[in-house]
């Protein structure tokens, strides 16, 4: 976020406004002295975010329909949001992510495809839209929430955990591009997080709090960090997984 | 809706007990409430003592992530949040803009959710009465599945119902009260010491009248010289105007072996708390939070408690009888020498609004009791002083109290049950206290 010698508004659109980490990252962000455009799905939820955010933090924060599946309007979220923006910054929390278990995955092929279609296919059709605002625009930052999951693939979770993968592949030479822009993009791969998409699953006990992720996101947005691990221990933990043999791993019963 | 099997207990940690627990993150959530296996309870902070937000073989549906505030309006001081909104948040957004909650419990990680259903009093009680004298409505989620608006006027007998309803009428969702004006962040905090019972009764029946805040401070350890000597604090806004900087909470790390919390200890602890200020008393400038909240520096400090847990009594006795009431109270409790930090004397200014509001015009006793072997029998004893004096003990920090009791010392119980028999013929909601008290929709007592 190399702004111009003024001090720009800095505005995030946040794609799936209603996951734990993007309302940390949104409490966050406002609280920082950023504006808001909220999108997703549950437009009510989206409209106590709002509220609430507007009066914790006196920032200007809208909430716009939006659904990943829906192809064909993410130019119009993506327009929308730049008009919010108007002569401030515009950059990107994107959060929203699909993770059903890999049983109910292995029973339908539907399922399979929606989870790649929601956690890749919408990301890239998303971030393809934004790129030629971000490059006229010349700054700002895209920040996308990935997972340690995409980092190797596990017999319990390997569709949604290659969507992150491919996830991670795109941002590599999205930065690239973005990076003769001025527009830093940043990678969050965060490790087993307290949110209700680990709530209850088998073998999860307990989690980080999304507002460690959210911190350490903004954080890392604003030093334009290419990749993080968050909370930091799983960096250490992942390079251990990885480093693991295929001949060893696909023994490996986690 | 996904639910989580979790050992869930009260702040007293006795006997957690394992419940599928859902913690919804969304409103839209929430309504598959009701899918609950079994019975259900609704939980905040779990700020509560004793068994008031756990039902055995049940379910628990937690509020924390709704946390939401919906509007403020600056006028009025009306202000409508989601039931997970914590004191904190309260602090954090409105001290500042000089609101406060019209009545504060000693946590500030108490939500609004467990405020309304405990009807909670504060430090100011006999100027502004508890939380439940302040709501205006509240969106409530009942057992047929449908949500509610309800208010004292479209709705009376099931809004006195959930004010102090310990969460029996069903879930609240979002409530609508009315803040204070708080003239500062600051507080003067007045502090003197009183050397016995009928130094504190004297200081009180002056103090209720002219100070906004005020509360006492018992060695409940205190035996002959010393019996019922300690620290009387009043507090009032400052002239300060500025910001205090945020504390940073530091959390007892470990559960502590029960020897370390023993009469010796204990002692020494109240020894200091006494001496601390000088005789001739002294004020001091504080931020306001840091006195409604004095505990919250610590965070998990019920470790120190040890694994056992332990049980807090909270009575209140009605003015003319509270003198003799609290010697006999402290009597007892001195006696049993049980390792007791300092009890928390206050004043009440009425009553509530709900059929099991808690606040009576007079005395209100506080104190822990680190569970031991007689723990119980102390309790039981206690429980027949309270009652012999017409009082009577505050469900949200109770564990132990009888059903005999309970009847004798809520005499609208049966009101309470004539709404459940209403709005929850069949007892979805429930708690292992309603169970204990035998509290159960009329038709089903029948
Ligand atoms: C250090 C400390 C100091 C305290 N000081 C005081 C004090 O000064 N004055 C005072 O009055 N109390 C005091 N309390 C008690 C505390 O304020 C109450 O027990 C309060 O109810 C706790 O709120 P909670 O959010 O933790 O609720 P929980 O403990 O989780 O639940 C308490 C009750 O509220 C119900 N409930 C919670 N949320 C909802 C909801 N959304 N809808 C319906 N029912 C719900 C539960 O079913 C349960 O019956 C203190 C507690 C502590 C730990």
């Amino acid at each position: 976020m190399s702004g111009g010698e003024l001090k720009m508004t800095e505005t995030w659109l946040v794609l799936g406004g209603s996951s734990a980490i993007a309302r940390s990252f949104a409490r966050a962000a406002a609280g920082d002295g950023a504006d808001l455009l909220l999108a997703g799905r549950d437009r009510d939820d989206l409209d106590l975010s709002a509220a609430d955010l507007r009066i914790r933090t006196q920032r200007r924060v809208e909430v716009v329909d939006f659904d990943a599946l829906d192809f064909d309007s993410h130019a119009g979220t993506i327009r929308r949001a730049k008009e919010f923006a108007g002569d401030g910054t515009l950059n990107i929390f994107l959060a929203f992510g699909f993770m059903p278990l890999q049983e109910e995955i292995n029973a339908s092929r539907d399922l399979a495809r929606r989870v790649v279609d929601i956690n890749y296919t919408a990301v890239v059709s998303l971030l393809q839209e934004a790129a030629p605002i971000f490059e006229a625009q010349k700054r700002g930052a895209v920040v996308v929430v990935g997972s340690v999951a995409g980092d190797r693939g596990r017999p319990k979770n390997y569709v949604y955990g290659s969507a992150k993968a491919a996830v991670a592949a795109f941002m590599q030479g999205y930065r690239g591009r973005m990076f003769r822009a001025g527009v830093t993009v940043t990678t969050v791969k965060p490790g087993i997080i307290d949110t209700a998409m680990t709530w209850g699953l088998p073998g999860v006990k307990g989690g980080a709090s999304p507002d460690i992720v959210a911190k350490d996101s903004l954080a890392a947005a604003k030093k334009g960090r290419e990749v993080i691990y968050t909370p930091w221990p799983w960096r250490y933990i992942m390079a251990i997984v990885k480093a693991i043999p295929e001949r060893v791993f696909k023994r490996l019963d986690f | 809706m996904r639910w989580k099997q979790l050992d869930l207990a009260g702040w007293g940690r006795v006997a957690p007990v394992p419940m599928p627990t859902a913690r919804p993150e969304r409103q839209a959530e929430l309504d598959g409430a009701l899918r609950a296996p079994g019975a259900l309870i609704a939980r905040g902070a779990g700020r509560s003592y004793g068994d008031c937000a756990v039902l055995t073989g049940g379910s628990a549906v937690l509020n924390e992530r709704l946390d939401r505030i919906v509007s403020f309006n600056a006028a009025t001081g009306e202000v409508v949040t989601e039931a997970g909104v914590t004191f904190a948040d309260l602090a954090a957004v409105f001290l500042p803009r000089g609101f406060m909650a019209p009545a504060s419990p000693g946590t500030a990680f108490a939500t609004i959710g467990g405020a309304i259903a405990a009807d909670v009093h504060g430090k100011n009680h006999d100027r502004h009465g508890s939380f439940g004298d302040h709501v205006r409505w509240f969106d409530l989620l009942t057992a047929d599945g449908q949500t509610r608006r309800v208010s004292p006027f479209s709705d009376p007998e099931l809004f006195a119902a959930t004010i102090g309803g310990m969460g029996l009428t069903g879930i609240i969702r979002r409530a609508c009260f009315t803040l204070l004006p708080a003239a500062s962040q600051y507080v003067r905090v007045h502090e003197r010491r009183v050397r016995d019972l009928e130094g504190f009764l004297a200081a009180f029946a002056e103090v209720r009248r002219t100070a906004t805040f005020s509360v006492g401070w018992i060695d409940a350890m205190g035996r002959g010289f010393d019996f019922a000597r300690g620290i009387m604090e009043t507090a009032e806004f400052a002239e300060n105007l500025g910001t205090p900087k945020p504390r940073r909470p530091r959390p007892v790390p470990f559960t502590l072996p029960t020897f370390a919390l023993n009469p010796l200890t204990v002692r020494l602890f109240n020894e200091f708390y006494y001496g601390r200020v000088p005789r001739s008393g002294r004020e001091r400038e504080r931020p306001f939070v840091e006195f409604l909240y004095p505990l919250d520096s610590l965070l998990d400090w019920y470790r120190i408690y040890g694994k056992p847990g332990f049980y807090q009594f909270q009575c209140v006795l009605p003015d003319a009888e509270a003198p003799k009431g609290l010697q006999r109270l402290l009597e007892e409790i001195t006696a049993a020498q049980g390792a007791s930090f300092l009890a928390v004397l206050k004043t009440l200014g009425g009553p509530g609004r709900g059929h099991l509001s808690f606040p009576i015009s007079g005395y209100t006793l506080a104190l822990d009791f680190p569970r031991r072997s007689g723990t119980e029998d102390l309790l039981a004893r206690l429980e027949r002083i309270t009652l012999d004096h017409g009082g009577r003990i505050y469900l949200a920090k109770d564990q132990t109290l009888s059903r005999a009791g309970f009847r004798a010392m809520y005499p609208r119980a049966s009101d309470f049950e004539a709404v459940l028999a209403r709005v929850d013929p069949q007892g979805r909601f429930a708690s292992d206290q309603s169970r204990r008290l035998g509290i159960l929709p009329q038709d089903l007592r029948a």
